[in-house]
């Protein structure tokens, strides 16, 4: 795929993840991010208003080929927007586009700053238990918003499998065969 | 995001690329054409006129979201590279040595249309249904239109407790409400409005900690409105004490469904739904007439082994339960589609080394026919990533001759034309898409799919 195409579909799929997102069922937990397209702030004057505006922060793709990717990104946006909007060579990450219908795009965290992440929802917590290579300190990008105070932090992109030989009974050891 | 994007075969251009067939259009296909199209040019090959398979005809109507994934898949078909062809049945329209003779490799990704069978008395009697038919039924599969399921009575039992399962059970007891904005087929929604069932019970041989569903579908089993849980605390004896050594996935869905056996529910509530464990059906029992099921024998198991090993062993013990829908979702099935392709009819797959089909080079597979039938959308895409890189080692290896041109579809096309099948491109599909998502929103919904194929091709072919 050219760049350029690579470019529009990915553009595409981001506005396709936001719509399918207004049309969520309340059962459905969103990240509260506040992405650069949000401007609701009642009465509160445009001086404050840059104050308050995203800012930049430095975050740290560790991939499964072992190659650190780096990337500066804006507070409020997810790990998955993160991902999208850069572009990032990470196979497979976000199938479901941000809908907690999937567990792809799997991080995992340093322990220092998994600590500080905000909580996880049940929701959150029943698709993450899908994933493969499962931690202690793994969260769903798609759930987890970018702040100043995690600045330099270093994500993990876990192993999927990728043995065809492996059983598919013991794909995950933390999951029972599913359809 | 789908990997490099690097060309790594130099002067890709149409008409020297290597050329790859696939043949299934549902998410194997699709998948495995991604990862392909950065190093050639591939063909999907589709059996219906529409593509997308089991993201289509499977993923329940109200899990929208789990659809997503055709997004990515719309954007594959639309790649220059790439093209669709639905309407063609390879094995029947064309053959596998027609397809490789055209193209540098094939893969096969066209998954398990069939069904286990329970291999009992009575199965074939009227109200016992494959959950495969069923769930086809309510997701507008053309095959399964004239299903006709009569819903007329009170208890559903379902044979199997994988999320398939779950989601017949769900269906079946869904308010209307919930479903009437989806892509429900619109005889199944009016059939489920005037359903008469209020109580289904999920049958597994095991025990609760060897239950095949995920936690996501069991909660929304719980939560689902109007109906409280009907489980047997007898089947969770033993199971409290086990729960701490358990890892977190299957401790919270263990814990999740002792919630239930605890809570019960609201005792207003109309429908009830609920496990029944350690029982194997051993016949379907027929009414005074013989014409029709009204009930099931079950037969009681121990359990040998614990864990996910853990094995179902007879006692000797019978149970007979009253019902008068019986529906068996213990795993769909590959067959063979052209003698040409090794097959493995005990696995029912299609034999192969890490997607190599056995002894049959430039022959790949990706998907259930590769793995078997279990595994959800991101299992295959992982298998599929895995299949088309292997693919990828093999030419850049020279194990497959990308010295000779191959035709592809000029020559495939040009073929089934002398057949008499002419076939469905994607941007005829995007006519028959347009057209569901019309009448879908004249009733509300997000799509009314057609049921004809003939309709379909009426649409696409217009």
């Amino acid at each position: 795929m050219s760049a350029c195409a690579l470019r529009v579909f990915l553009q595409r799929a981001a506005v396709t993840r936001k719509a399918a997102q207004q049309t969520f069922s309340q059962t459905r937990a969103f990240p509260q991010c506040v992405t650069g397209s949000y401007t609701h702030s009642k009465g509160i004057n445009t001086l404050t208003n840059s104050l308050r505006a995203e800012e930049k922060v430095t975050v740290h793709f560790l991939n499964r080929d072992g190659k650190r990717i780096s990337v500066k990104a804006l507070t409020g946006e997810s790990l998955l927007d993160i991902v999208v909007n850069n572009d990032l060579d990470i196979d497979g990450f976000g199938a479901c586009e941000g809908t907690l219908a999937c567990s792809t795009c799997h991080l995992i965290f340093e322990e220092a700053v998994y600590k500080k992440l905000g909580p996880i929802s049940d929701e959150e917590m029943d698709m993450l238990d899908l994933a493969y290579g499962l931690t202690d300190t793994s969260r769903l990008g798609c759930q987890v918003c970018l702040r100043k105070d995690l600045d330099g932090m270093i994500l993990r992109v876990p192993d999927v499998i990728s043995d065809a030989r492996v059983d598919s009974e013991k794909e995950s050891s933390t999951a029972p065969p599913k359809v | 995001i789908w990997g490099s994007h690097i060309c790594r075969v130099r002067g890709l251009s149409s008409s020297s690329s290597p050329r790859v067939c696939i043949v299934g259009g549902g998410p194997a296909g699709f998948y495995t054409a991604q990862q392909l199209l950065k190093n050639a040019a591939v063909d999907i090959y589709e059996r219906l006129p529409v593509p997308f398979g089991l993201v289509r005809f499977g993923v329940a109507p109200d899990h929208p979201e789990v659809k997503n994934v055709i997004n990515t898949f719309t954007q594959t078909a639309q790649h220059e590279r790439c093209s669709f062809h639905g309407n063609v049945n390879v094995g029947k329209d064309v053959t596998i040595d027609e397809l490789r003779q055209a193209y540098h490799a094939v893969v096969l990704s066209y998954g398990a249309e069939g069904n286990r069978s329970m291999g009992i008395p009575g199965e074939d009697l009227p109200g016992v249904f494959s959950a495969k038919d069923f769930v086809g039924w309510y997701n507008g599969l053309p095959s399964n239109k004239e299903l006709h399921p009569d819903l007329s009575f009170e208890t559903a039992v379902i044979l199997g407790q994988g999320n398939v399962a779950l989601d017949v059970a769900r269906i079946l007891l869904a308010p209307v409400e919930m479903l009437k904005e989806t892509d429900i087929t619109q005889n199944a929604l009016e059939a489920l409005a005037g359903s008469k069932v209020r109580r289904v019970l999920i049958v597994g041989r095991r025990g609760p900690l060897q239950i095949a569903c995920t936690i996501k579908e069991l909660r929304e089993m719980v939560n689902l409105p109007n109906t409280r849980a009907d489980m047997l605390p007898a089947d969770f004896e033993g199971i409290a004490e086990a729960l701490k050594d358990l890892p977190r996935p299957r401790k919270r869905l263990t814990e999740l469904m002792m919630k239930a056996v605890k809570e019960g529910g609201d005792d207003k509530a109309e429908k009830c739904c609920g496990f029944r464990f350690f029982r194997s059906p051993v016949e379907v029992l027929a009414g005074a007439d013989g014409k029709r099921a009204t009930g099931i024998r079950l037969a009681l198991n121990k359990l040998e082994g614990s864990g996910e090993s853990a094995r179902a062993e007879v006692t000797g013990q019978l149970e007979d339960v009253d019902c008068g829908l019986i529906i068996s979702s213990i795993g769909y099935k590959s067959i063979p589609i052209d003698p040409a392709v090794p097959f493995d009819p005990r696995r029912a797959i299609v034999p192969n080394e890490m997607g190599r089909v056995q002894d049959t080079a430039g022959l790949y597979c990706s998907g259930w026919v590769k793995r078997g039938p279990t595994g959800v959308i991101a299992t295959t895409m992982n298998d599929s990533f895995d299949t088309a890189h292997v693919l990828i080692q093999d030419m850049e290896a020279g194990k497959l001759d990308l010295s000779v041109n191959k035709p592809g579809a000029q020559a495939i096309t040009a073929l089934l034309q002398t057949r008499g099948v002419r076939t469905v491109l994607f941007s005829q599909w995007e006519k028959i898409n347009a057209e569901e998502e019309k009448r879908g929103k004249s009733q509300g919904k997000a799509r009314e799919k057609l049921l004809d194929v003939d309709e379909m091709l009426k649409i696409a072919w217009s």
